[in-house]
């Protein structure tokens, strides 16, 4: 399918919106749009980050997710207590792929899954003892660890236990940092207020716990990676390529991090955000804190790399910004074999993004240095601001989605028909059914790495790898498929 | 009476960011913006209006300080 115009893509808005209710309808009506990118601000055409309304299906995580799944979980030295029942933390584990390295269960425990198992008599009576007896028991069975996080979920709130007090009173005994997180699942309207609230426990709790101590040998080089959760080893595709422009990473956010790399990152020069959503409340508070600059980057595709670490660069002296010329200079020729190889093969194809934190904006680059183009972009999660920085990066007329539901994204894609659609794992298996190829990416598919000069080449391949595959065209029984063209898109019909 | 931080943006303009909010705009205008006096009416770029009792002094960003929605 050619070009939407402005007035193909508001009449496909208000087409879909059509089955509502008139009260849904006005609601809904206020979350889509057809992207203008000349507007300074995403508020006049979207509204985001507000409740979902009951009946549609969306697609949203809880605050707890936020928290244990995303900010605390992958730090990996640490144990994250999933503290409630059993199911939120069980049916959650792993799931992100936050590459580490070090010995699980020994002194390392990110793919673990630890719980207070909560059953009926502890929200009668309430959990603190349990809560108390549980972090002696963890002591006692993996004395490695070096911290323990008290992830709140649900009734944890509503039945108003004090874990802060356990918590206190525990990491006196223990001698080790145990932070109580209230990121209990029903509060926000989706994991967005569990990264806030996990990012201000990190404030309260550990930050500051070597301020005053200068025994740590800095460098005018020292950076750390915000915000970057090493998804299929994403953060050491980052790092690698930092070092050897000259800078110092210190601290890793969290992917593949430590807690005492998180303690150190106040002594840093420069801290690199990767993923605004989830970690901007905490650069922000270390720029007024300690008055350490952050700066935005986008690792994705070789054009942006090369913008990015240029804007990197320019924090630092001539060395560092000799130094990234170099890097991007050794990596340009690969670069150009990768999209010599598949850019043939891929130009012109129309993606549609549904995903969270910063993908819908920031993979657009890689997508375009493959001479694809994004047709429709929405956030799981979003606020204005995210808004505000994706109408500049979609082209005019394209559509936006905010927290889109099961129902209008089903509905998109029919009208749309783009090549390939990239978003979750309850989104994948119906279009996949539908005849459309899908990557799932929020945990890049079982794939990656997908950021920096080498994620880009597993990228691209991936890309293609699910595009053109022959599956694509053989979906329908051959005893059915008469008709050569309603080979392709049948299923849905 | 919101704790706004303020903060300078990549342009060196002056981001008013409430944190309880999440609500990230940028100042068009600021009544007083002398060394020894300022702040008073602040307008952001939607066009709400805050109002910080003048400081004595210019403050060093990015700061928190506690504003009154007009
Ligand atoms: S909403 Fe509550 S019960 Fe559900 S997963 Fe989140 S914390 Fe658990």
């Amino acid at each position: 399918m050619a070009e939407m115009t402005r007035e193909e893509t508001e009449a496909l808005i208000q087409e879909v919106l059509e089955v509502y209710p008139e009260k849904a309808k006005k609601d809904r009506s206020k979350h889509l749009a057809a992207n203008d990118s000349s507007l300074e601000k995403s508020n006049k055409c979207i509204t985001s980050n507000k409740k979902s309304l009951p009946g549609v299906m969306t697609i949203r995580g809880c605050a707890y997710a936020g928290s244990k799944g995303v900010v605390w979980g992958p730090i990996k030295d640490m144990i994250h207590i999933s503290h409630g029942p059993v199911g939120c933390g069980q049916y959650s584990r792993a799931g992100r792929r936050n590459y580490y390295v070090g010995t699980t269960g020994v002194n390392t425990f990110g793919t673990m899954n630890f719980t207070s198992d909560f059953q009926e008599k502890d929200i009668v009576f309430g959990g603190d003892k349990k809560l108390d007896k549980l972090l002696d028991e963890i002591e006692t069975l993996f004395p490695l660890n070096k911290g323990i996080s008290v992830q709140s979920e649900c009734p944890i709130g509503l039945i108003g236990d004090d874990i802060e007090a356990v918590s206190k009173k525990k990491a006196k005994a223990i001698e080790k940092p145990v932070v109580p997180v209230r990121c209990e699942g029903f509060r926000g309207v989706s994991q967005s207020l569990g990264h806030h609230i996990a990012n201000d426990a990190i404030r309260d709790w550990t930050l500051g716990a070597r301020d005053g101590d200068d025994s740590f040998a800095t460098t005018p080089y020292d950076v750390a990676i915000i915000g970057d959760y090493n998804i299929g080893g994403d953060a050491w595709a980052s790092r690698t390529l930092l070092e050897e422009m000259g800078l110092r990473v210190v601290a890793q956010w969290s992917g593949d991090g430590t807690i005492s790399e998180m303690e150190l990152t106040p002594k840093v020069k420069l801290n690199l955000l990767h993923c605004y959503r989830s970690m901007n409340y905490i650069s922000r508070h270390m720029e007024e804190k300690y008055g350490i600059p952050w700066v935005e980057y986008n690792f994705f595709g070789p054009s942006k790399i090369a913008e990015s670490l240029r804007k990197i660069a320019s924090f630092f002296d001539d060395k560092i910004k000799e130094g990234a010329e170099k890097v991007i200079a050794r990596y340009q020729p690969l670069m150009d074999n990768v999209i010599a190889k598949y850019r043939p093969r891929l130009e012109g194809k129309r993606v549609m993004l549904y995903v969270g934190g910063l993908r819908p904006r920031h993979t657009i680059g890689a997508y375009e240095d493959l001479g694809m183009e994004v047709v429709g972009a929405g956030y799981e999660f979003a606020h204005n601001d995210d808004y505000d920085r994706t109408i500049k990066e979609m082209g005019d007329a394209t559509l936006l989605y905010d927290d889109v539901t099961g129902y209008e994204f089903e509905e998109f894609v029919k009208a749309v028909k783009p090549d390939l659609i990239g978003s979750g794992i309850k989104e994948k298996y119906i279009f996949q059914k539908m005849g459309i190829p899908f990557r799932q990416m929020h945990s890049w598919d079982y794939s990656g790495p997908y950021h920096g000069y080498d994620g880009f080449a597993i990228f691209a391949r991936d890309m293609d790898m699910t595009l053109n595959n022959p599956c694509w065209g053989k979906l329908k029984a051959p005893w059915k498929a008469s008709d050569e063209s309603e080979l392709q898109l049948g299923a849905q019909a | 009476m919101p704790s706004v931080m303020l903060r300078r943006n990549e342009d060196g303009q002056i981001s008013f960011y409430v944190a309880k909010k999440d609500l990230e705009e940028t100042i068009s205008t600021i009544e007083f913006e002398a060394d020894d006096k300022w702040g008073g009416e602040i307008e952001l770029a939607d066009g709400s209006k805050y109002y910080l009792e003048p400081l004595d002094e210019a403050p060093k960003l990015p700061t928190t300080l506690r504003v009154k929605r007009l």
